[in-house]
């Protein structure tokens, strides 16, 4: 089973340790639930994971068949390409990252089929030549989880998906991620919602203050003392 | 006759310029305050070629295309690493310094004085000497540079440097070198640009360094932002408008000196009800 392993992350904010010398070991065909109380570092961890911001510390270790590791995301704030249409805001995600391939394009269609399908996924076929600046927030929150889900990527990292979004859209998004699963991708999931990540995660990391306080299954983990203490208080 | 078919040919010329620089900051969104450099390197180069060592007009045009393409590739090499505000600044700074070689390398570019002596364009014994037959020229690169364009901001090349334009940071994350992105649009802009000096060159018969400072890379900051920007349309829209513009006031009573001031005021003024009220100018497709 391939994996993504990662050794001694760390980030200070002003003397602040936003992420503290975090390890951890993201194994692909599982969902990875990562939570924590607000500032606990969730969110400053996958951004310093996908380069977001420059980490203090820290090694990415892949191990698995592929030669390259593709990373794709979603932010905590909704960061769509706002005066782009909603289908350029797939495509620009399945378009080879080669200024010579790019200008002479040869998969323009393949890439068209591939974003019609996930936008018919996500309900927003019908919108796909009006400006993302112009969708709801749920078709926003919506358009920016189907862009990371359109790029064949390794590893998958979702912040706060499902935050603002009507049950409906909920379901989507959840069976989005369970064929992410099946395809045996690395997914991580920063949520606060407890009940979400009991009912979607295969594995659960909590954070505290920037360090990993608990991990393991979340049937276990959500019942330990400290991790109990540390949502609810003592 | 003769009056507007000049009229017609300063249109096309700054037409060029505005194209390309809807390239750089209408599609890319990249501020540069450089593109007069570029537009005088190209003028500069054939003015040379052309006076001083007797080329005909298409090589020395090719010359500065590929000179343009040179210094915007150092030029943008630099720029490129910044984006923003950093951007802007830097190109400021290098259309100062392309300005000062235009007025200091005297025994190149004639210093103050400027070439000239700049002959019409000939092709195959056709020399373009009229007016009429020069317009057909410069519409032929205006057409050329206008598809070109097109084809480019239609390209999944394009939409990469529209992303850049909304968020550079996003773009990197799903695996994007924006750094090469940049520099190659910087780099395509400059070499268009350096067409429309080769023919304001030959077209004018002399340049000097006047033309190619700071107030003409606003000038045609001014034309894209007027026009539209993140639109191809919008750039001719915007030259038409400023070339015509002055001519206006000088239709309606005003006198030649009096007109060319008002002119920069109608400019100012223009600029500033168009972010007030249509920040995205007459036709454009992008909003600051």
């Amino acid at each position: 089973m391939s994996h993504l392993e990662i050794k001694n992350f760390s980030k200070q904010f002003d003397g602040i340790k936003a992420v503290d010398h975090v390890s951890f070991s993201f194994e692909s065909g599982k969902i990875t639930g990562i939570i924590g109380p607000n500032g606990s570092g969730k969110s400053t961890l996958i951004n310093l994971l996908t380069g977001v911001v420059q980490s203090d510390s820290g090694v990415m270790i892949p191990q698995y068949n592929q030669t390259t590791l593709s990373i794709t995301r979603t932010f905590q704030e909704v960061r769509i390409l706002e005066q782009m249409t909603v289908i350029d805001n797939i495509l620009i995600v399945l378009t080879k990252r080669s200024v010579w391939v790019s200008i002479f394009e040869t998969q323009k269609e393949q890439h068209f089929k591939n974003a019609k399908k996930v936008l018919e996924k996500v309900g927003l076929w019908e919108k796909r030549n009006e400006l993302a600046a112009n969708l709801s927030y749920g078709q926003r929150k919506l358009l920016e989880i189907a862009r990371a889900v359109a790029m064949d990527a390794t590893v998958y990292f979702f912040d706060e998906p499902f935050a603002g979004l009507f049950p409906e859209m909920r379901k989507i998004v959840t069976s989005l991620l369970q064929e992410l699963k099946k395809k045996d991708k690395i997914i991580v999931l920063v949520e606060h919602n407890m009940e979400l990540i009991r009912e979607l995660s295969d594995v659960c990391l909590v954070m505290d203050s920037g360090k990993v306080l608990a991990h393991g299954s979340p049937e276990k983990v959500l019942l330990q003392t400290e991790v109990i203490e540390t949502y609810l208080g003592k | 006759m003769e009056y507007l078919l000049h009229l017609f040919i300063l249109i096309s010329i700054c037409a060029i310029l505005g194209i390309s620089l809807n390239l750089i900051l209408g599609y890319t969104g990249l501020l540069s305050i450089t593109h007069a450099a570029f537009y005088g390197i190209g003028a500069y180069a054939t003015a040379v070629m052309m006076v001083t060592h007797s080329f005909p007009f298409f090589p020395s045009l090719l010359a500065g295309l590929v000179l343009s393409g040179i210094f915007a590739l150092g030029i943008g090499s630099i720029l490129s690493r910044f984006s923003g505000d950093y951007f802007a600044l830097g190109s400021f700074g290098f259309n100062i310094i392309v300005s000062s070689l235009f007025i200091n390398l005297q025994g190149l570019t004639g210093g103050p004085l400027g070439i000239s002596g700049i002959d019409r364009p000939s092709f195959f014994g056709f020399v373009f000497s009229d007016r009429l037959a020069f317009l057909a020229l410069a519409i032929f690169f205006v057409v050329m540079i206008y598809l070109l364009s097109q084809w480019i901001v239609r390209s999944s090349f394009g939409r990469t440097l529209k992303a850049i334009r909304e968020d550079e940071k996003v773009v990197q994350v799903f695996g994007y070198k924006t750094l090469h992105y940049k520099l190659a649009i910087f780099v395509i802009g400059a070499m268009m640009a350096s067409v429309a000096g080769a023919l304001f060159a030959s077209y004018s018969s002399y340049i000097d360094p006047s033309t190619f400072d700071l107030t003409g890379s606003i000038f045609v900051l001014a034309v894209i932002v007027l026009g539209g920007l993140a639109n191809t349309k919008g750039a001719v829209f915007g030259a038409i408008f400023l070339v015509l513009l002055p001519e206006i006031f000088r239709f309606v009573g005003f006198p030649s000196a009096l007109a060319a001031e008002l002119r920069q005021v109608a400019y100012g003024l223009t600029l500033v009800l168009l972010m007030l009220y249509r920040p995205q100018g007459f036709i454009g497709a992008y909003k600051f």
